[in-house]
């Protein structure tokens, strides 16, 4: 594999990664991590919707008008999202009872309409592929984090084996039920970015306008 | 002559720059088709096989109901002890107006001339279909074990799917389970928490005088109707107090269960 493409396979875990750094993504990650199952099985949608809908519009791109290519991206990333949800329906039945909506719902997610506008649009396919399935990694990554928190401290557990005897069961540990919550997820989140942003000083945005104190007369 | 003109309309065509109106609409029309034929191909092929998932899942939460299931039985095999029936709502019999192998509960509850439009409607369910599918466990002898009755009605987010299984008085409850909802994880969703099912087991619908008892509430009740409301989900437990008791009173099988328990079924 060539440099550029392993970068452009690496640099969206954590460099370049588009719900920390874009904040693209955000409500599907907010809906599917109160349990690890669930948001494992999203992510790997989601990696799937991303990279081949990026292969298909890269393909495309130089026979898809300009005045209707937000439309054409839509139908191939809406066609592709069916086709996953039929197969998990066939496949992973137990598994797309509990996506339930959510899977409708990554045609929605902005990273898949995101990496198709400003990437594929204008590289090739291969290039376009890598891109995509770094950046469905990315967003898998951050899922899973999200998800780790979010169902051991809520629920006690991780991918359902019980780590924390929840007093529900008769054990000790008594759940904060905010974290099963969306909005938990938003703190979660914002906590992390705030800690890759000190570990990885130059995702810092420069302030748009600086406050004047007093002092600087 | 007519070869060429034609020619010349087509390497027009050709020449016309993507963004041309006619190529424009070149692009969308192909497109939509070449879409809408993968994903009917998808919807079509796969569909057997997302039927025979569905049929499966509901026999598994039959069997779960009943107390049967456990990992890797044979499912269809241990169905087989179960006879679906059936039953008029209303008039309170079995019906053999049609066949319980392809009756769908659901589909007929809103079909006009199968169901009914509620006026009192405290499980939100809208319409209620005329007929249900309910099962009956048998003992190898042939007397029947438990009944299962389908319930479903409207918690806090989303409408609750379940079963109730009753022992042969069609009083005491076996166990109650919901196979289909999208309550919040961790409060809602604690309807399948196993614990707190196992509170069903053994709770009678009615006293003596026949009043219908069952609650599931946050205020302690006479101990063998109360159920202890899931803490955290006022609404959904709420919610299940209502379809429980609306599907096991007056607009629901308490006829069935009066008639069935005097044999006259």
């Amino acid at each position: 594999m060539s440099q550029t493409r392993k970068k452009l396979l690496v640099d969206p875990l954590v460099d370049n990664n588009p719900i920390t750094l874009q904040v693209l993504g955000i409500c599907s990650a907010l809906a599917v991590t109160s349990s690890l199952k669930v948001s494992f099985v999203m992510s790997l949608a989601v990696i799937a919707v991303i990279a081949f809908s990026s292969l298909f519009i890269s393909m495309l791109r130089n026979y898809i008008p300009n005045s209707i290519r937000i439309i054409v991206q839509m139908t191939i990333i809406a066609s592709l999202v069916i086709v996953v949800d039929q197969l998990l329906k066939a496949y992973a039945y137990e598994i797309s009872k509990t996506l339930s909506v959510f899977v409708g719902l990554i045609i929605t997610n902005c990273i898949v309409m995101g990496r198709a506008e400003a990437f594929a649009m204008k590289n090739t396919p291969i290039d376009s592929f890598v891109d995509g399935i770094g950046n469905g990694l990315g967003y898998g990554l951050l899922l899973m984090c999200v998800g780790v928190v979010r169902e051991l401290f809520g629920a006690g557990s991780l991918f359902g084996i019980v780590i924390l005897n929840p007093v529900s069961d008769g054990g000790w540990y008594v759940p904060n039920g905010l974290l099963l919550l969306p909005p938990s997820a938003f703190f979660i989140i914002g906590f992390l970015i705030w800690g890759l942003r000190i570990w990885k000083k130059s995702q810092v945005e420069d302030p748009e306008f600086k406050i004047q104190t007093v002092e600087d007369y | 002559m007519p070869n060429e003109k034609k020619d010349n309309i087509f390497s027009k065509f050709k020449k016309l720059p993507i963004d041309s109106i006619p190529k424009t609409i070149l692009v969308a029309i192909t497109l939509c088709l070449f879409c809408s034929m993968i994903v009917s191909l998808a919807a079509v092929k796969l569909k057997p096989i997302q039927l025979s998932n569905q049929i499966r899942d509901k026999q598994i939460n039959i069997l779960q109901v009943a107390g049967l299931y456990f990992e890797g039985m044979n499912v269809e095999e241990s169905f087989t002890s179960f006879e679906p029936m059936i039953v008029d709502i209303d008039k309170g019999l079995f019906t053999d107006k049609f066949n319980p192998k392809d009756f769908d509960d659901l589909k007929a509850a809103s079909d006009p001339l199968l169901s009914v439009d509620l006026k009192d409607d405290p499980a939100s369910i809208g319409r209620r279909s005329n007929y249900a599918t309910v099962y009956l466990l048998k003992n190898k002898d042939g007397t029947i074990d438990k009944i299962i009755l389908p319930i479903y009605g409207y918690g806090l987010w989303s409408t609750l799917y379940g079963f109730v299984a009753l022992e042969e008085d069609g009083n005491e409850i076996f166990g109650l389970q919901f196979y289909q909802h999208a309550e919040t994880p961790g409060l809602g969703g604690e309807v399948d928490n196993p614990k707190w099912k196992a509170q069903w087991k053994g709770k009678k619908l009615r006293n003596k005088d026949g009043d219908l008892m069952i609650q599931v509430a946050k205020t302690p009740g006479p101990k063998e109707h109360h159920i202890d409301a899931i803490a955290g989900a006022t609404l959904t437990s709420n919610g299940v107090n209502n379809l429980v008791r609306f599907w096991l009173g007056e607009s629901g099988f308490k006829k069935f269960l009066t008639n069935f328990k005097n044999g006259a079924t």
